[in-house]
């Protein structure tokens, strides 16, 4: 074997040179020279169409790449975007579009512009699952039935930069619901020629957003870059973001962090955690937005349609011992009500006005309601129950140690279901369940973005809930544009779920992670795209400036 | 040997069909509906979903249209990414699988002729014992604990050094393929190691070694003239099914080093019940492999003389 | 000395019958040989005691360590291998009083920035939870505490965030995840502006501690202990001696029980398709012409399936109930994936024994079809048959382990060691032990049967028959 060792050894050094020269191709995390940043993703965007984006990773693009009519600052305050001004009547909006504001491609942005690109969204055709939006205006819904033509949206260009629209009924939070991806305006000449390719690649997409973006190779990765025509580009200190990788494993994404590759690395686990400590990373935390609770199905003939087997549960599901023990990370903070912490109320937020109850833990008390709903239910025991779950590592473990402690507690037996995704959906759409692990995330920032969840007419209310009270109390805080009486509506909504037990809370999430100390102004968001990179900059590079920090 | 060619091309064809099936068939017994989403959408839009994607159509219909736009080339369009085609993702994803799987073929191969050798020359000497007892490891550990591992010891090298000596994931340059590429291969490195390790040994009893011995021919030329290329071609004849295993064996590698390869695709396509995208890259794997049997076949009609592959047709 | 006398029975002729010339050795049958040869293969008799050992602990092993690999225990979760640790027994329900402070709060009061003083520890630091209190810090908009496992260096070096609290509240009972180790703790005040740059931390040791109503649950006090004897005391966890996994279950109990999940489909799913293969096979191999032409062609059909990618598909495609594990459906799948190539195996084996000169002699003597099957093939094709199923159980258990790991084998609860592993691969760093198990389980499993395979089949060499 002798003769073939040098042979070895230059192929060993051609290796690791051919190694160091292509690792200098790799962005770094934060390339303060080019002021660019790079960032991960966990998955690919599914759509770059803002009529028919529905996932959380296209979301985050879209919000660097798209500007709607009001847009989110630093601080997630609703301002002025493409709309420069803006009058809100009862059941009539007016907008007035900034003359500066562009196309990537130089083009103005116009008040045609939202008008196309919302009769998109409202259009059958389009099969956009975020039609039912458009039914703020008028005509909207009967669009969506395919019984009208889009064209008769209630919404108008009255010139160029002019956009009126009718609403079917006052809403407190139309510039808040304005923001939304769907709202964004799309250029009806562009995208009928794309047609269905509109958006699949980076050069068949037109931006008005502070970014554009450059490349996108399917799959691995991203690049944005500053949009030039933007009208508002001088407040953009960022000259790209890079997404080199997009990967779902979080192990992953912390070593790359920890690699020095990519300047953000969140949803840490337990061990990723412990790691980043003795590393001495400074570590965030992030709550999201997004309630978890686990939901019964009504549906009559069901057990779970029983209120004392209900409140049953209710008296021995410990979601301290859930979120402190079980779930063990840091950020999740236990769940009392479908609303989150972080809904605004009057002056203070809405759960520190209207605290919500705290369910009593009382094994004895349970048996009695037990006992109560196989009474009513004329049972001598009840039957084993379904839990369905979705397919990741945290619904089950959840799942396990709700069957187990229902068992411990109740003696109820608890069947686990796991079903892929969309087998979840479907039997949560067909009934086939007793309870279900859900979860809930707002679309826009008001309290009715969770409170309209359980109406009878809700299509979302997968286990049909149904009482007249609920629907009222909705329709009720739907129809009033008095903040305070709506708070107080939702604080009854709130007990009504408590005392019904419509569902059981359990956590509200909540992520750890870690960011790159050499950026700074990273936007944390719970609705429309996050995080968000518009208002960041790196310490030290060019351009830097003194935005106010993000959240 | 033409006639012979024509003829499995034409089994091929049959068998690409009978895949064909199969995977619409299995797609359509999945219970679930690929059209659900979180948000529940009103029957107005689901109706306009399902004409978009011609599920209004009966089964029957919806097959026929499937087999006639796949003798076409056309898979459709995927149902998750409604503005890219399946053709492109596959066109797209593939040559980063196939790539991988290349390195990891060669890694394998030249790796397991080499220590396969060298155990043969160091019969139950310690290096034997080592690379075997390393061969037995490999062969016994699954593949997600090695890929696992062998990310973990890249941070820990790079933390090491100071420099990052190789990406932790991602892909693009050759320095992303080097660890996942080893991963991949070291399965079937162990196999072919045991594999040429028989073989030398065999070969080494035969009696033309014992011929060139007496001829006084020194080790070497023994060793690389008679030996090593009469051991090899047992190796070479399991390579075929080898680049099988490895190209459509990468979920694992590909997860969790993030490389957009077709595997990670399909495991993303099933959990979103997409049809289009995996009906196309099942067929296109399937059809992929009976070219590659095929094609081997009939190199080894060329390479080796003693088969007669217009004899062993049926 | 020593003389010998005869007598008249020497001279008795010898009786008929006894085969006094015969030479005689004991026969030694096929299958005596190659147990005989196996036996002698070191490595592959060291593997065969290896799958006894298996199958004991996989079929006796619950029954000695009778454990509920079911049983959750969050008072130990994701605990190291340990032998019982001590616990203090406390009272149920102690939460202290919340410090609260409504007056402070008022924005009237000039900012300071500085760290909450008196930063204290408010009755014992426990693994139920670790009370905590400070005082208030005027100006404050709230208060944000963090744990860490270090000494903090700087204020960017505190660790876990825990909880962003409300400036009223000058109190917080941290339960989350603790364990019986030093933490430190650190209390920052938080402005209108951000978070102050100062802090206070203070070492904290966390003991192990269980609730009453739990250790009563347990039965680990005396029924007869009354509350006050019962609190303060101290008493034994159960042990682990393999740790615990993230809902503090019983790894041990759980290997084994995973093994019966692991092994049931690693060892009935090769003999269900070598069996299906076996027959069609062999009935192939028997009838020949037509049959087998197009019997074959299905079965090359079946081998040109994607492997991975059918086994995937077909997983979802029979669908699973609620409760169900999802073994049944995950056999199914294998089987019909699996079966074509021992059918090939098999065929190409009768089709050489038809042609042996013994089977025409049979024929000739007018054996029955099933007489030469049965007496003539079958037994010339165990030899074959046993090799192919020695290796298929590893490939199976490999399998059940590779889609566990990409979320599609077995459901839990039901626990298996690829589902464990893919369990245990995400904490591999902090808990190495809940990977480290399994994957040496499905390690020495996959092991013993490549070996037991490659002793078997050197045994069954013909070649290589021993002289006995």
């Amino acid at each position: 074997m002798k003769p073939q060792r040098p042979d070895k050894f230059r192929l060993l050094t051609c290796l690791a040179l051919l190694c160091a020269s292509s690792a200098l191709a790799v962005p770094p995390a934060v390339d303060v020279a080019n002021n660019e940043i790079s960032i991960v993703m966990d998955q690919e965007p599914q759509w770059l169409n803002t009529v028919k984006a529905t996932d959380a990773v296209s979301f985050r693009v879209l919000d660097h790449i798209t500007e709607g009519l009001m847009t989110l600052d630093a601080n997630n305050k609703v301002v002025g975007g493409a709309a420069e001004r803006w009058e809100l009547t009862d059941e009539k909006v007016t907008f007035w579009l900034r003359k500066d504001a562009r196309w990537s491609d130089g083009e103005p942005v116009t008040a045609h512009d939202f008008v196309f690109a919302w009769q998109q969204v409202a259009n059958p055709a389009s099969a956009s699952e975020y039609a039912f939006l458009m039914r703020s205006f008028t005509n909207g819904a009967a669009i969506i039935a395919g019984e009208m033509p889009p064209e008769s949206l209630g919404v108008e260009a009255v010139d160029d930069h002019t956009l009126v629209a009718q609403l079917t009924a006052p809403t407190a939070y139309f510039l808040d619901l304005v923001t939304f991806i769907s709202f964004r305006p799309v250029r009806e000449d562009y995208y009928r020629a794309q047609g269905q390719l509109y958006a699949a690649d980076a050069d068949k997409m037109l931006s008005n957003g502070p970014f554009v973006l450059t490349e996108w190779v399917h799959g691995a990765s991203l690049r944005m870059e500053k949009n030039p025509y933007y009208w508002n580009a001088d407040a953009i200190k960022l000259d790209a973001i890079n997404v080199p990788y997009i990967t779902e494993d979080s192990n992953a994404r912390f070593n790359l962090f920890m690699d020095d590759k990519i300047s953000m690395a969140t949803g840490l686990d337990i061990s990723s955690m412990k790691m980043a400590m003795q590393e001495r990373q400074k570590l965030r935390s992030f709550r999201d937005g997004t309630v978890f609770y686990i939901g019964f199905n009504h549906r009559a003939g069901r057990p779970a349609s029983n209120r004392n087997l209900r409140r049953a549960m209710q008296s021995v599901y410990d979601v301290e011992e859930l979120t402190y023990k079980v779930i063990g990370v840091p950020g999740n903070v236990p769940a009392y009500s479908l609303f989150p912490a972080w809904l605004e109320g009057d002056d203070d937020k809405l759960l520190a006005q209207y605290p919500p109850h705290k369910p009593v833990m009382d094994a004895e008390q349970g048996l009695e309601y037990l006992r109560l709903a196989k009474q009513e239910l004329g049972l001598e025991e009840i039957p084993p129950l379904t839990l369905l779950l979705s397919d990741t590592p945290g619904s089950i473990k959840q799942g396990e140690h709700f069957q187990n402690l229902m068992s411990r507690k109740l003696g109820l037996e608890i069947r686990l279901d796991r079903q892929i995704f969309k087998q979840r959906l479907a039997k949560m759409s067909a009934g086939e369940y007793d309870m279900v692990g859900a979860g809930w995330g707002p679309d826009y920032n008001d309290a009715m973005t969770f409170a309209d969840l359980f109406t009878s007419w809700n299509l979302n209310n997968r286990g049909r809930y149904s009482s007249e009270r609920y629907d009222q109390l909705v329709l009720e805080a739907q129809k009033t544009t008095d903040q305070r009486r709506r708070n107080q509506l939702f604080s009854e909504i709130q007990d009504l779920i408590y005392e019904d037990v419509i569902i059981l809370p359990q956590y509200e999430r909540g992520y750890i992670y870690v960011q790159d100390k050499r950026i700074e102004g990273v936007r944390r968001s719970r609705i429309g795209g996050d995080p968000n990179y518009n208002h960041t900059w790196i310490k030290g590079a060019e351009s830097g400036g003194g935005a106010a920090e993000g959240y | 040997m033409w006639l012979y060619i024509g003829k499995r091309l034409i089994s091929g064809v049959i068998t690409i069909w009978f895949i064909a099936t199969a995977t619409f068939a299995g797609m359509h017994m999945v219970p679930g509906d690929p059209l659900l989403n979180d948000k529940a959408v009103t029957p107005e839009i689901r109706a306009n979903l399902e004409r978009a994607y011609g599920l209004d159509k009966p089964v029957f219909q919806q097959y026929l249209l499937f087999l006639k736009n796949m003798s076409q080339g056309d898979f459709g369009i995927s149902f998750t990414q409604q503005n890219r085609r399946v053709n492109d993702i596959i066109a797209e994803h593939f040559p980063v699988s196939a790539m991988l799987g290349v390195l990891a073929l060669l890694f394998a191969a030249g790796g397991g002729i080499l220590w396969g050798a060298l155990t043969a020359l160091n019969r139950d000497r310690m290096p034997d014992h080592l690379i075997m007892f390393m061969v037995i490891i490999c062969v016994s550990v699954p593949s997600f604990v090695f890929a696992a591992l062998g990310q973990l010891a890249i941070l820990r090298l790079n933390n090491l050094l100071g420099v990052s000596v190789l990406p932790v994931a991602g892909w693009g340059t050759f320095s992303h393929m080097i660890v996942p590429a080893l991963v991949l291969g070291l399965g079937t490195m162990a196999y072919l190691t045991r594999l040429m390790r028989s073989s030398m040994l065999e070969v080494a009893d035969t009696d033309y070694i014992r011929t060139a011995r007496a001829k006084g021919l020194t080790p070497a030329r023994i060793f690389f003239r008679h030996q090593l290329r009469n051991a090899i071609l047992p190796v070479v004849t399991v390579l075929g099914p080898a680049i099988a295993a490895i190209t459509t064996g990468g979920f694992v590698v590909e997860l969790v080093f993030a490389i957009p390869g077709l595997g990670r695709y399909f495991v993303q396509a099933v959990q979103q019940l997409d049809y289009t995208v995996i009906m196309g890259t099942t067929v296109f794997y399937g059809a992929f492999l009976v070219l590659m049997v095929i094609a081997v076949d009939i190199v080894y009609g060329f390479v080796d003389p003693r088969i007669q592959v217009s004899k062993s047709v049926g | 000395m020593n003389s010998y006398t005869p007598t008249a029975a020497d001279f008795e002729p010898l009786q008929e019958g006894i085969d006094a010339e015969q030479i005689h050795r004991p026969s030694v049958s096929y299958w005596q040989d190659v147990w005989r040869r196996l036996k002698k293969n070191r490595r592959a008799s060291v593997s065969l005691y290896i799958v006894i050992g298996l199958m004991l602990f996989t079929l006796a092993g619950p029954l000695i360590w009778q454990v509920d690999p079911a049983l959750q225990d969050l008072e130990q979760i994701s605990q190291a291998p340990n032998t019982g640790r001590w616990a203090l027994v406390i009272a149920d329900d102690a939460p202290l009083p919340e410090i609260t402070s409504r007056r402070l709060a008022t924005p009237a009061l000039i900012p300071e920035d500085r760290a909450p003083q008196n930063f204290r520890l408010t009755g014992s630091a426990n693994s139920e939870g670790v009370n905590l209190a400070w005082d208030a810090v005027p100006g404050a908009t709230g208060y944000q505490l963090f744990r860490h496992e270090l000494e903090p260096r700087d204020a960017d070096d505190l660790g876990l965030p825990l909880v962003r609290l409300l400036s009223t509240q000058l109190s917080y009972r941290d339960r989350l995840g603790l364990e019986t180790r030093q933490y430190y703790y650190s209390a920052v005040a938080v402005f209108a502006e951000g978070e102050s740059r100062n802090y206070s931390t203070i070492p904290v040791s966390v003991t192990q501690a269980l609730l009453l109503s739990e250790a009563r649950y347990r039965g680990l006090v005396a029924e007869d202990a009354t509350d006050a004897e019962a609190i303060g005391s101290k008493v034994r966890l159960e042990s682990h001696p393999l740790g615990t996994d993230y809902l503090g279950r019983d790894m041990l109990a759980r290997l084994m029980w995973g093994a019966r999940t692991s092994l049931f489909i690693g060892i009935i799913a090769p003999l269900l398709y070598v069996s299906i293969g076996l027959v069609y096979g062999g009935l192939a191999g028997y009838s020949g012409g037509r049959t087998d032409d197009v019997m074959m062609r299905f079965a090359d059909f079946v081998i040109a399936l994607p492997f991975l990618l059918f086994m995937i598909l077909f997983k979802i495609a029979f669908g699973l109930g609620p409760g169900e594990s999802g073994i049944g459906p995950l056999l199914l799948a294998l089987v019909i994936l699996s079966w074509p190539a021992t059918a090939r195996l098999v065929r190409g084996q009768v089709l050489q024994i038809r042609e042996e000169a013994y089977i025409a002699a049979a024929r000739m003597m007018g054996a029955s079809a099933p007489y030469l099957v049965l007496r003539h093939m079958l037994p010339n094709l165990m030899g074959v048959l046993l090799v192919s199923l020695t290796f298929a159980i590893p490939t199976a258990i490999f399998i059940e382990a590779f889609l566990s790991f990409i979320g599609m084998g077995v459901v839990p609860p039901t626990p298996s060691w690829g589902s464990m592993c893919n369990d245990g691969i995400r904490t591999m760093l902090s808990h190495p032990h809940e990977l480290m198990f399994p994957a040496m389980m499905i390690s020495i499993t996959v092991l013993a049967f490549n070996l037991l395979g490659d002793g078997l089949r050197d045994a069954m060499d013909a070649r290589m028959r021993s002289d006995g």
